[in-house]
């Protein structure tokens, strides 16, 4: 088995055909396996045990373990690398997360700047008004 | 035809430079991945949407009172699962051996189908106490996001079925193969978006 796999990354390695990037060894599955289970188990002991004092630490610490996480199965199950499809796959996602990043931050910065400007005007407010 | 490739570069090697050149054969894989990243865009949009929207209650439930949370583990628990399966059924394809493809592929269905039951049984639970989607804003959201991944669960158990079928009676040629490799990154990529509803809705929506 691990001389196999030994081969399977040699030829890896050495083609780029079309399958490149695509495949993933027994280890890695069961690699990204153990490490997803942890990474999934931690933040729901987090939230449904109170672990940490405050809400907002528990939920920056669920994010962050989500991202770790996503990253990952992107690694382990989906044998994202810089070489797969001559690296083109990377740059697909790389494109796709500033769109992701942008629509995010955007939509919540935009909606948060709208709610903040629609607390109730005073008669004051309303002559200042244009 | 990589080898063809490999033997030009040892002979000339001061005459081309060939050794990183790529030319795939087709492109279903880079396209197939592309159309996954045109997905996570649909998904991007639903949780900006989830993100804006999700704590406007309309005076209705919010998040902790309604979502039971040993539910969800044991949701993830099920897709997680179903993720390595997929792997070992992955590692089956690579060594030719149909049988343990299709073992595989059916232990990955079946999960895969209980993830969708158990997500069936929490929408029916909602809607029966009130808290459908024409509820409020946050479950008009929370729907919408956790509904469209359902949705592609559904989609990629007809997918896998169908492979099934295929792999049963054409067995694991090249093509089986590109098949079998577009559906496991569609199902992985299941597996990661999953991982921003469960954490991102579900635990951080009990979260006060």
């Amino acid at each position: 088995m691990s001389a196999a796999s030994q081969d399977a990354h040699h030829a890896h390695d050495e083609h780029h055909d079309d399958h490149d990037g695509a495949h993933g060894s027994l280890k890695d599955y069961v690699i990204g396996f153990v490490l997803a289970v942890i990474l999934t188990a931690i933040p729901f002991w987090l939230v449904m045990g109170n672990v940490l004092p405050t809400a907002q630490m528990t939920a920056v610490a669920v994010m962050g373990l989500a991202v770790i996480q996503v990253l990952v199965h992107m690694i382990y199950f989906l044998h994202m690398n810089s070489r797969s499809e001559g690296g083109w796959t990377l740059l697909a996602l790389m494109f796709t997360l500033i769109l992701v990043v942008i629509t995010l931050s955007g939509s919540l910065w935009v909606m948060h700047n709208l709610n903040t400007h629609m607390m109730p005007a005073t008669a004051h407010d309303m002559q200042q008004m244009p | 035809m990589a080898s063809q490739a490999h033997a030009l570069t040892e002979a000339d090697k001061d005459r081309f430079y060939l050794t990183k050149e790529h030319h795939p054969e087709n492109g279903t894989l880079l396209g197939f991945w592309i159309y996954l990243m045109s997905d996570c865009l649909i998904f991007a949009v639903l949780f900006a949407t989830y993100a804006v929207l999700g704590r406007n209650y309309a005076a209705g439930p919010s998040g902790a009172d309604l979502f039971d949370l040993p539910l969800v583990a044991v949701n993830t628990g099920l897709l997680l699962l179903s993720s390595i399966t997929y792997g070992f059924a992955m590692i089956s394809a690579q060594a030719k051996k149909v049988k343990p493809v299709l073992a595989w592929l059916a232990v990955t269905g079946l999960l895969g189908l209980g993830f969708l039951s158990l997500e069936l049984y929490e929408f029916h639970h909602l809607i029966s106490e009130g808290a459908g989607p024409q509820r409020s804003a946050f479950l008009s959201s929370f729907f919408v996001l956790v509904g469209t991944h359902g949705l592609h669960v559904t989609f990629g158990i007809i997918w896998l079925v169908t492979l099934m079928v295929q792999v049963a009676q054409r067995g694991l040629g090249a093509e089986m193969k590109r098949r079998l490799m577009c559906l496991s990154m569609f199902w992985h990529f299941l597996d990661v978006v999953w991982i921003g509803v469960f954490s991102f809705v579900y635990l951080l929506g009990v979260l006060k």
